[in-house]
C-alpha cells in the first residue's frame, strides 16, 4: 500500500519541464497514508491495553522480557534513524556514494533489528510461549510483529531504493522516493518508542 | 369503490395495529416495561415537536416555491440571514437538552444492574444461553429447568446470565429491558412482574442456526404458592443436574422442549463461567486480590472440591476468576475495552 | 494438506436448486454480455478506454455500474428473505432452511453497504469531484485505478462465494465468538473477511487519495472556504475513511489470526475478549455509516440549490455542521451496543453523544428548508428523490434518536424497531441521494438525459415501497419480533409481515423501471443530446465542461473567485470564452497494471479462504512484481497537443453558441 503512491510519481518527474511538480503531492499523499498505518497501530496498541492481563494462567511480560536485549534491539532502530538522517542530507546534496554508504549502515541496523526480534519470537514459541498460549502473547505477537512486518517492509524498499540510485543515480524521482522512505522509517521508529514503552517497560516493571 | 375498500383496509390495519400491541414492548406488565414504555412515548413526543414541522415545510415549500409560481418572491442571491441560523442551531439545540436530560436521568433510574426497589425479597435465577436453548438455574431452590422460567409475580427477580457458547441476549420484551449473555463473564439483570401471567421470551441477539427457535415461556405465578408448587414439580419430575449431565445438554440442539432438573449440583453456574479458563492456575496475581469476602457466591465454593476433584490449583483459578464475575468488575472491563478503543481514533 | 487446499468438487454446492439455477442465469447473462461485446467488437474499447483507464470520469462510472450490479445481487437477497418470512409464518417452515437463510441476511448487510452502497458514493464522488475543483484529475490516477479493482476484487470474491463453498453464516457484523473457527468452521467467514479487508484496502488508498486531491489540485484562487458543498461533504467523508477504515483492517487482521493461526483475541478460550471486537468493529462501522450519508447530503445541497436557480442557504454552516457530524460520529459507537452492560455512566454518555448529532442534522435540513424558500423549484427526478429524503430521513432520524435512549434501546435493541430504522437512513438517506446524484449527474457523464417519465415512475415506485416495506418492521418491533429469525410463531405477526414482503415487490418494481429507464433513455439518446454540457443551468465547475466532460477535463485551468463558481462566470460573461492560445496538457496513460495486481490479489484472498498456500505466496509475488514494474515504467504519460486541444474546445464551443442563439430565436 504505501509504495502504491509512488508509482504515481513517476509521472511528474520524467518531464523536468512540467508545470507543477507532484513530488510535494507525493509526499503529503505519503504522509497521509503513514496516518492511516498510525491509526492501524493503535488499534492494535488499543487490543493490547486491554489484553495484556489475560495470561490465562500462562507467563505475563514480566516473566518473558528481557529489557537488556530489548534495549539493543531499541538502540539498533534508533541509531538507524539517524544514520538515514545522514543518507538523505547526502541524497539532497547529491553525493551519491555517500547516500549509498550511509543506506547501507541503516540498512545493516535495520537487518540487526529484526534478526534480534526474529529470536525473541523463536525463543518465545519454543518455550510453550507462543501466541495461541493466551489472549496477552495473542497480543504481544501481534503488536510486536506487525511492526517487525513493517521494519522488513521498509528494509526491501530500501534494497529496491539502494538499486535505484546505484542505477539511475540520485533523480529528483528517487529523492523523492527516499523521501518517503525517510518518512516511513522514522515513523517506525517513533512506533517502536511507544512498543517499547509500553510493551517491554510497563509489562517488566 | 376503489376508495372504500382502501379505507376498509386502513381501517382493518388500524384495527390490527392496536390488537397487535398485545404481548409486545408497548403491552409490558412489569414496571421496568412499563417505565420504558413511558419513556419511549415522551421522547417521540419531544422529538415530533421538530418533525412534524419540518415534513410540513418541506411539502409546503416545495409547492409554495414550486417553478412557475410567478407571483411568489424569488432571491437568487439570498443565501444567509443571521435570524434564520440562531433559531435553527438553537431549536434542536434546545430538544437534546431537554432530551438529553430525561436520558441522562432514565439511564441511571434503568440500568438494568440496579436492583429494584421493592419490598419483597428477590429471588436469584441464573439464566444460562446455550445452542439452542436456555438454561435456567435457581440456586436458592436447587433446581433447573430448560425453556421454561418460573417466578411470584411482585417479587423482583435477579439474573445473572452467561453463555456457553456464542453470544446471546436475554430479553422477556414484556417485561423489560433485556440483557447480553456472553462466555467468560456474567451480566446481570432485574426486572419484575407486575401481574401473573406466561410471557414469551427470546433471545434477541442471533447466535447460530437454531436462533429462531430458542424461545422460553416465562411464567409469573400469581402467588409464592404457586410458585413453590412449580419448584416442587421441578423436584419431582426432575432428574438431577451435573457436569456430565449438562455437557449432554450444551450439545446442539434446536426448538428444545421444556425439561427440569430435580437438583443441582452446587456452584454449577461458576463452573459454566469458568470453563474456559486454562487448567493452570495463575497463582501470582492471587496475591493482589483484594475484596474477596464481598464476593458472591462464595459460600457455593465450599462443594467444590467435591465437585470435579479439583486440586488446589484449580480451585484458587476459580477464586480469581469469581473475582471477574463480580459486578463492578464486568462493568469495568466493558469500560475499559471502550476506551480502550476510544484510543484508536 | 492438498494441492488445492481444503477445495473439493464437495464445495459447490450443486444440491441446492436455488443457487445451481441462480449460477446459471448468472451464466447465461454473461454469455449473452460477452457474445453482444464480441459482436460489436467492442472488447479493444472495454480494455483500453475502461479497464484500464486512470481517468476520474469512467473510474466513476465503473464504481456505479459495480454498484448497480451488486444491487441487484443485493436486492435478490432482499426479495428472498422477505418472502422467506412472509411463507414461515406460524412455525412453517419455508423454503429456505438456516443454513442458506443466515448467509443471505448476512450477504445482504455487507453487500449493500460495502459493495452497492460504498461504490455508488466512491463512485459519484470520482466522477465530480475533480470536475468540481477544476482539476484535470485526481492526485494520484494509477492509484484511483487500483483502488476501483481492489474493491471489485472484494465483489469478486463474495460473488465466488454463492457457488464454491458458502459465505458467512454470522450476520454483517460476524460477532465473536460465533465467528471464530469454534463455531463457524466452515469458509465463510474466511469469505467475508478476504472480501472485506482488500475491498477495505482499496477505499482507504481512495480516501489518502482524494484527500491529497482536495488540498494540493484545487482550481487557482479556490479557497477551501470556496468549494462546493457536495467537495466539502465528500471531504468529510474522506476524513473519516483515513480515520476508520484502518480500525477495519486491524480487527479483521486480528479475526484472521484468530482463525488462522490459533490467536486468542476474541476467542471464549485462552482469555480472549469478544467485547473487544464489538467495540473496533463499531469504531469502524459508525463513522462509516457517516461516510456512506455525508456525501448524499452534499448531493441534495447541490441539487436543491440548483432546481430552486438560487444559492445554497447558510453554506459556512453546512459545512461545519458536516464536520461537527465526522467528529461526534467517532464517540457514538457504543450505543450499537447498551446491552452490553456498560455502567449507566457510559451508556447515558453515549446515548447523549449520539442526540447531540441530531443538531447539526437538523440544521442541514433546515437549510435545504430555507434554500427552497423563495426559490424557483423545477420539480425533477432529482428534486423528487431529494424531497422524498427530506421527509423519510426526518422520520428515520427521529427513530434513530429514540433508540439513542439507552432506556428505549434496552427493550427495540435488535428488533425490527432497529431494522426499520436504519433502512430508514442508509435507504431513505444515502441511497436516496445517490439516486439523486445519478440522475443529476447522468447527463454529465454520459452526454444524453435520462427518461423523465420512467425516472419519476420509478421514484414513486421507491418512495411508496419503502413505506409499505419499512414501516411494519417498526411495528413488528414494537411487537416483539427480533431480527434474524427464519421463521415465526405469532399470529398477530402475520398480517405485518406480510405487508411488508409486498414493499419489497414495490420496491423491485421500482429497481426494474430504473434499468428500464437506462434501456429507454440510450435507445433515445440521439433525441435527448446535452450538447451544451450545462442542461440544468448549474452553479458549479462540472458544468462548465461538455457532457461527457473532455478526458483532460479543462483546456485552460478556471480561475476561482465565488462558491458558485460557473453561476459567478455566467453572470460576468466569462463562461465559454475561446482561448487564442492553448498550453499543451499533460496526461498520464491508461495501464493495465490496477486490474493485473488485483487479480493477484483476489487470488492471494481466494488461494487464503482455501488454504491453498501455494498460489497465496505466487499471487502475492506477482502482484508485487507487477507494482515494480509499474513504478520503474518510464512510459506512463503523454502531452495533448495545442492544436488538438483547440480542435476539441471549439467543437465544443460552437455546439454551445449554437445552442444559445437557438433560445436566444426560440
Amino acid at each position: 500500500m504505501s509504495i502504491a503512491i509512488q508509482a504515481d510519481l513517476h509521472m511528474a518527474h520524467s518531464h523536468e519541464h512540467e508545470h507543477h511538480d507532484t513530488s510535494g503531492n507525493t509526499l503529503f499523499g505519503f504522509w497521509i497514508y503513514l496516518m492511516t498505518d498510525c491509526i492501524l497501530f493503535a488499534s492494535v496498541f488499543a487490543t493490547y491495553a486491554v489484553l495484556f492481563m489475560n495470561t490465562d494462567g500462562g507467563v505475563s511480560g514480566k516473566d518473558i522480557f528481557e529489557l537488556d536485549f530489548v534495549l539493543i534491539e531499541t538502540a539498533a532502530l534508533l541509531v538507524s534513524s539517524i544514520t538515514y538522517g545522514v543518507a538523505m542530507i547526502c541524497a539532497k546534496h547529491q553525493k551519491k556514494a555517500a547516500t549509498l554508504g550511509w543506506l547501507l549502515i541503516t540498512f545493516a541496523l535495520g537487518c540487526v533489528f529484526i534478526g534480534m526480534e526474529v529470536y525473541e519470537f523463536h525463543h518465545l514459541i519454543e518455550h510453550g510461549n507462543g501466541p495461541d498460549r493466551s489472549a496477552f502473547l495473542s497480543a504481544f505477537f501481534a503488536l510486536v510483529g506487525m511492526h517487525g512486518l513493517h521494519v522488513t517492509a521498509g528494509l526491501i524498499w530500501m534494497l529496491i531504493m539502494m538499486v535505484e540510485v546505484l542505477t539511475t543515480g540520485l533523480t529528483n524521482r528517487s529523492v523523492t522516493r527516499l523521501s518517503c522512505l525517510s518518512l516511513f522509517w522514522h515513523f517506525l521508529d517513533i512506533v517502536w518508542v511507544c512498543v517499547f514503552t509500553v510493551v517491554y517497560l510497563l509489562g517488566a516493571l | 369503490m376503489f376508495i372504500r375498500k382502501l379505507s376498509k383496509a386502513a381501517l382493518a390495519a388500524i384495527a390490527l395495529l392496536l390488537a397487535g400491541c398485545e404481548g409486545g414492548v408497548l403491552d409490558p406488565k412489569g414496571q421496568v416495561g412499563m417505565d420504558e414504555k413511558h419513556l419511549i412515548i415522551v421522547s417521540t413526543l419531544l422529538m415530533l415537536i421538530v418533525v412534524i414541522p419540518v415534513i410540513f415545510m418541506t411539502l409546503y415549500f416545495a409547492w409554495k416555491y414550486r417553478d412557475g409560481r410567478d407571483h411568489e418572491i424569488y432571491a437568487p442571491k439570498w443565501a444567509h440571514s443571521k435570524t434564520i441560523e440562531i433559531v435553527v442551531w438553537l431549536v434542536p439545540v434546545i430538544i437534546v437538552i431537554i432530551l438529553g436530560v430525561i436520558t441522562w436521568d432514565s439511564t441511571h433510574k434503568l440500568d438494568p444492574y440496579k436492583p429494584l426497589e421493592h419490598q419483597a425479597k428477590p429471588i436469584t435465577v441464573q439464566v444460562v444461553s446455550l445452542d439452542w436453548k436456555w438454561l435456567f438455574i435457581y440456586p436458592e431452590q436447587g433446581i433447573a429447568s430448560v425453556n421454561e422460567l418460573a417466578f411470584p409475580a411482585n417479587v423482583p427477580v435477579n439474573f445473572k446470565i452467561t453463555s456457553d457458547t456464542a453470544m446471546n441476549s436475554f430479553f422477556i420484551p414484556q417485561l423489560g429491558s433485556q440483557i447480553y449473555s456472553m462466555a467468560g463473564m456474567a451480566t446481570k439483570l432485574h426486572l419484575i412482574a407486575n401481574e401473573p401471567g406466561t410471557f414469551e421470551g427470546i433471545s434477541a441477539n442471533y447466535s447460530g442456526a437454531g436462533f429462531a427457535g430458542m424461545k422460553f415461556n416465562a411464567i409469573a405465578t400469581p402467588t409464592a404458592d404457586d410458585f413453590d408448587a412449580w419448584v416442587a414439580k421441578v423436584k419431582q419430575q426432575g432428574s438431577p443436574l451435573n457436569v456430565e449431565q449438562y455437557k449432554q445438554l450444551a450439545k446442539k440442539s434446536e426448538n428444545n422442549p421444556v425439561q427440569y432438573y430435580g437438583s443441582v449440583q452446587q456452584g454449577m453456574f461458576n463452573y459454566i463461567v469458568m470453563q474456559y479458563m486454562h487448567p493452570d492456575s495463575n497463582m501470582k496475581s492471587m496475591g493482589s486480590m483484594s475484596g474477596m469476602e464481598d464476593m458472591e457466591g462464595m459460600h457455593d465454593m465450599g462443594n467444590m472440591e467435591d465437585m470435579k476433584g479439583m486440586d488446589h490449583a484449580q480451585h484458587m483459578q476459580h477464586m480469581q476468576h469469581m473475582k471477574d464475575m463480580d459486578a463492578d468488575q464486568t462493568h469495568s472491563s466493558t469500560e475499559q475495552s471502550s476506551i480502550a478503543s476510544g484510543e484508536a481514533e | 494438506m492438498s494441492f488445492l487446499g481444503k477445495l473439493t468438487l464437495e464445495s459447490i454446492p450443486y444440491h441446492e436448486p436455488i443457487i445451481m439455477v441462480t449460477l446459471a442465469v448468472v451464466g447465461v447473462i454473461g454469455l449473452i454480455i460477452a457474445a453482444l461485446i464480441t459482436k460489436h467488437q467492442k472488447w479493444g474499447i472495454l480494455w483500453h478506454d475502461w479497464i484500464t483507464s486512470v481517468d476520474h470520469k469512467k473510474l466513476g462510472i465503473m464504481y456505479i455500474l459495480l454498484a448497480l450490479i451488486m444491487l441487484i445481487r443485493g436486492f435478490s437477497d432482499a426479495i428472498m428473505m422477505r418472502t422467506q418470512q412472509a411463507l414461515a409464518t406460524n412455525g412453517a417452515a419455508g423454503y429456505l432452511p438456516p443454513e442458506h437463510y443466515d448467509q443471505i441476511f448476512t450477504a445482504h448487510g455487507v453487500i449493500m453497504i460495502i459493495f452497492m452502497a460504498m461504490p455508488f458514493m466512491i463512485g459519484l464522488m470520482n466522477l465530480v469531484l475533480p470536475l468540481q475543483i477544476g482539476a484535470r484529475d485526481v492526485a494520484f490516477p494509477f492509484l484511483n485505478n487500483l483502488s476501483f479493482w481492489l474493491t471489485a476484487s472484494g465483489a469478486v470474491l463474495i460473488n465466488i462465494s454463492l457457488g464454491l463453498g458458502e459465505f458467512a453464516k454470522t450476520g454483517w457484523v460476524a460477532y465473536p465468538p460465533l465467528s471464530e473457527l469454534a463455531y463457524s468452521p466452515g469458509v465463510g467467514v474466511d469469505y467475508y473477511i478476504w472480501a472485506l479487508q482488500i475491498s477495505g484496502i482499496g477505499t482507504t488508498l481512495t480516501g489518502v487519495n482524494f484527500i491529497a486531491t482536495v488540498l494540493k489540485m484545487r482550481a487557482p484562487g479556490m479557497k477551501l472556504m470556496q468549494m462546493p458543498i457536495f467537495t466539502w461533504t465528500c471531504t468529510w467523508a474522506n476524513i473519516l475513511i483515513v480515520a476508520s477504515f484502518p480500525i477495519l483492517t486491524a480487527v479483521l487482521g486480528l479475526l484472521t489470526l484468530d482463525r488462522y493461526l490459533d490467536f486468542h483475541f476474541f476467542t471464549n478460550d485462552g482469555g480472549g475478549n469478544a467485547m473487544m471486537y464489538i467495540n473496533l468493529f463499531w469504531a469502524w462501522g459508525h463513522p462509516e455509516v457517516y461516510i456512506l450519508i455525508l456525501p448524499a447530503f452534499g448531493i441534495f445541497s447541490e441539487v436543491i440549490s440548483t432546481f430552486t436557480s438560487k444559492r445554497l442557504f447558510g453554506y459556512s454552516s453546512m459545512v461545519w455542521a458536516s464536520g461537527a457530524i465526522s467528529i461526534l460520529g467517532f464517540i457514538v459507537w457504543l450505543h450499537h451496543f447498551f446491552t452490553m452492560g456498560s455502567s449507566a455512566n457510559v451508556n447515558a454518555f453515549f446515548g447523549v453523544m449520539t442526540m447531540v448529532i441530531a443538531v447539526p442534522t437538523g440544521v442541514k435540513l433546515f437549510n435545504w428548508l430555507f434554500t427552497i424558500y423563495r426559490g424557483r423549484l423545477r420539480i425533477t427526478v432529482p428534486v423528487l428523490w431529494t424531497l422524498g429524503f427530506m421527509v423519510t430521513f426526518t422520520i428515520g432520524g427521529m427513530t434513530g434518536v429514540l433508540l439513542a435512549v439507552p432506556g428505549a434501546d434496552y427493550v427495540l435493541h435488535n428488533s425490527l424497531f432497529l431494522i426499520a430504522h436504519f433502512h430508514n437512513t442508509i435507504l431513505g438517506g444515502a441511497v436516496f441521494g445517490y439516486m439523486a446524484g445519478f440522475a443529476f449527474w447522468f447527463p454529465k457523464a454520459m452526454g444524453f438525459h435520462l427518461n423523465e417519465r420512467l425516472g419519476k415512475a420509478s421514484f414513486w415506485c421507491w418512495q411508496i415501497g419503502f413505506y409499505v416495506a419499512f414501516m411494519p418492521l417498526y411495528v413488528l418491533g414494537f411487537m416483539g419480533m427480533t431480527r434474524r429469525i427464519n421463521h415465526t410463531d405469532n399470529p398477530a405477526w402475520n398480517f405485518w409481515i406480510y405487508f411488508a414482503a409486498v414493499g419489497a415487490f414495490i420496491i423491485l418494481a421500482g429497481i426494474i423501471l430504473q434499468f428500464v429507464q437506462l434501456y429507454v433513455s440510450f435507445r433515445d439518446r440521439q433525441q435527448n443530446l446535452d450538447t451544451t454540457g450545462d442542461p440544468w443551468n448549474g452553479h458549479t465547475l462540472e458544468w462548465s465542461t461538455s457532457s461527457p466532460p473532455q478526458f483532460y477535463n479543462f483546456a485552460t485551468l478556471p480561475h476561482v473567485s465565488d462558491i458558485d463558481a460557473f453561476t459567478d462566470m455566467k453572470e460576468k460573461g466569462q463562461a465559454y470564452q475561446r482561448a487564442q492560445k492553448y498550453q499543451p496538457i499533460h496526461m498520464p496513460k491508461n495501464t493495465a497494471s490496477g486490474i493485473f495486481m488485483a487479480a493477484c490479489i483476489t487470488a492471494v484472498g481466494f488461494a487464503a479462504i482455501w488454504h491453498i498456500w501455494w498460489l497465496a505466496i505466487v499471487g502475492f509475488i506477482s502482484a508485487f512484481v507487477l507494482f515494480l514494474v509499474r513504478a520503474y515504467d518510464s512510459d506512463v504519460d503523454y502531452y495533448v497537443q495545442p492544436k488538438d486541444v483547440a480542435l476539441i474546445e471549439n467543437a465544443h464551443l460552437d455546439n454551445v453558441t449554437a445552442n444559445l442563439t437557438n433560445l436566444a430565436r426560440g
